[in-house]
């Protein structure tokens, strides 16, 4: 196991210096000098040579690129012009709304997702599988931020059952914090729910056409024991799987969702960073996002090793 | 006189060609397009599909208004008989706006999904292929899968400015390494195929190789993505747009008529409410074009982003 860790640790390595890398490759392809756009339309040439002097921008391309990752490797990811405040700070500081909208996504999205696909996989074929099946093409169809404003309408504008917007964090109180989230999280979910449903459906199929599940059968175990032990056991792998896939999509959603919402998390920074073309915190937030994932993904690379122990990293 | 005999015979004889077509008539042509059609999803998807591009393509001139044109007398005008969809805040014609809306976002969808294709089918091949350099390029389309699809868009949508152009190019980029890693499954499983070691051992240059044997058979679960590319490049076109990076007003795109719309989105529903149908029917479409494919070309390939 910790051999497991040690190797899947190591093949990350060189894929977070390629998103550092990229992250820089992406920001030098903008059109026109960074210099101009961050010193404003309104400034003088010297104050443009000034800056371009300060931020290193005169230097060659190669030796900026080991300065970044250099001052990376120093837990430096920038500052933001607009806020006058540290990239790394600034994400940290709106971290607890994303994660929590994310997470409470998340825990609506797992259960929900693979109770409709293996319901809809046992009743192949017939009009249960093509309702829940239709549901979950519903759900991976239609745009979530159309549907929030929609649900916003119906349920705080019209019925006032909801707030409209507005985040109330965790240490002011569960219920305070699930009401202002409840809303955003189970439209941010609604995609992931159809997405999940769609993936376990296909697996789970897979898993009951299989010798062991018929012999399971023949030897007389209850449906139960056999579609929930034996079949689903063995369909976990591609669950596990989505689940990483499913954690960047509720990630990139909710950058969508916070805006309808007013939420103020990393999705809004991003959004205000690019309003006020503050490129050292879009560049900074996109990085953190990126290591964010390779990270998510070993463990979700690990997660496999827990659920089928036939799998190694060697 | 056997059967094999008689169709070799009458393939040796340019004129017996009819006999051996006859020979060959019980046999049903095309089994893959009868299997499509009969597979449902597969027909409804290809319905909604089509009346979609043919009310983008002539619907526009149907209505016979100018996107565009303000007309102040009609400013928040309800759906009513001859202003099918209602009017907006300047009095455009709101179902016109979407039959435009209709041209730019499905040209958004098929740009990226062609380009994605392309690209990734390319990294894909060469990666599958050439095995030195299958882990330098995979790699690289881990670094880029670890960005969430929409931000990478967002990303460098934002750094190339609201076009239209950087719609597609950062869409497109942001799928590539889903193609990729397709067309790589792919071709690793054909290039141990016994016709490819023939097409090898008789002498076949590289080139040869990826474009006569390898590129056609990694067509199926390729194209069977690609539907899916297409609908999702749609759902992100209209997230960009909200965001304020899709393609920019004037012009109609389904994602930006919703983002105009969204201040208005209590007393005048409509001006919203039509283009978010346009874009969820697109996507059910292709989705459901997309699963009727994947069962009929690909039954193996599962749900997959």
């Amino acid at each position: 196991m910790l051999r497991n860790v040690a190797f899947r640790l190591l093949q990350a390595i060189p894929v977070i210096l390629l998103v550092a890398v990229l992250t820089f490759v992406l920001m030098h392809m903008l059109p026109g000098d960074p210099a101009v756009v961050i010193a404003g339309p309104d400034a003088t040439a010297e104050a443009v040579d000034r800056l371009r002097h300060q931020l290193g921008l005169d230097r060659p391309l190669p030796e900026q690129l080991v300065n970044w990752l250099a001052n990376l490797a120093r837990g430096d990811f920038g500052k933001s012009l607009m806020l006058n405040q540290g990239v790394l700070s600034a994400v940290l500081d709106r971290l607890p709304v994303t994660l929590s909208l994310a997470l409470l996504a998340f825990t609506i999205t797992i259960p929900v997702g693979v109770v409709l696909g293996v319901t809809a996989a046992y009743y192949r074929n017939t009009w249960i599988d093509s309702a829940v099946m239709g549901v979950a093409l519903i759900g991976v169809s239609i745009p979530s931020f159309w549907i929030a404003i929609i649900s916003v309408i119906v349920f705080s504008v019209e019925l006032r059952w909801l707030p409209s917007s507005g985040y109330v964090p965790i240490s002011q109180g569960v219920g305070p914090w699930l009401r202002a989230l409840i809303q955003p999280a189970v439209i941010l979910a609604l995609f992931q729910v159809g997405y999940l449903a769609r993936m376990t459906r296909s697996s789970m199929l897979d898993v009951l056409d299989q010798d062991f599940i018929r012999t399971a059968r023949a030897k007389g175990l209850n449906e139960w024991a056999t579609v929930g032990k034996h079949a689903f056991r063995n369909s976990l792998m591609s669950v596990v799987t989505v689940s990483g896939i499913i954690l960047s999509l509720l990630i990139g959603g909710s950058v969508v969702i916070e805006q309808v919402f007013a939420l103020p998390g990393i999705g809004r920074l991003v959004v205000q960073g690019i309003i006020a073309r503050d490129y050292p915190l879009i560049q900074g937030t996109m990085l953190l996002l990126g290591f964010a994932f390779v990270i998510v993904n070993v463990l979700v690379d690990l997660g496999y090793t827990l659920v089928d122990p036939r799998v190694r990293y060697d | 006189m056997t059967e094999a005999a008689t169709l070799t015979a009458a393939m040796g004889n340019p004129l017996a060609r009819p006999a051996a077509e006859q020979l060959l008539a019980p046999r049903r042509r095309f089994p893959l397009v009868r299997k499509l059609f009969k597979h449902r999803s597969f027909v409804i998807g290809l319905s909604i599909v089509t009346v979609l591009v043919l009310a983008a393509i002539i619907g526009p001139w149907l209505t016979g208004l100018d996107p565009t044109s303000m007309r102040m007398r009609n400013r928040f005008k309800p759906p009513m008989p001859g202003i099918w969809f209602g009017a907006d805040q300047f009095g455009r014609d709101v179902l016109t706006r979407v039959l435009h809306g209709a041209r730019l976002s499905l040209f958004i969808g098929l740009s990226v999904a062609l380009m994605s294709g392309a690209i990734g089918t390319m990294i894909g091949i060469c990666a599958g292929y050439f095995r030195r350099l299958d882990s330098l390029l995979m790699r690289f389309m881990d670094a880029l899968l670890a960005f969430p699809a929409i931000l990478l868009a967002i990303g460098i949508s934002a750094a190339l400015g609201p076009q239209t152009t950087s719609v597609i190019i950062a869409l497109g980029v942001a799928y590539v390494p889903r193609t990729a890693r397709i067309t790589r499954a792919s071709t690793l499983v054909i290039r141990e195929m016994e016709y490819v070691e023939a097409a090898r051992l008789s002498g076949a240059g590289h080139l040869r190789m990826i474009f006569r044997h390898i590129l056609p058979n990694c067509m199926g679960p390729l194209v069977v993505q690609l539907t899916f590319v297409f609908a999702y490049a749609i759902l992100a076109e209209a997230a960009l747009s909200f965001l304020g990076i899709g393609p920019p007003p004037p012009a109609p795109s389904w994602g930006n008529i919703i983002a105009e719309g969204r201040d208005y989105s209590i007393e005048a529903w409509w001006i919203m409410l039509f283009p978010g149908l346009a874009i969820s029917m697109a996507a059910l479409g292709m989705n459901l074009l997309g699963d009727g494919l994947r069962d009929v070309l690909d039954p193996r390939l599962k749900v997959e982003t």
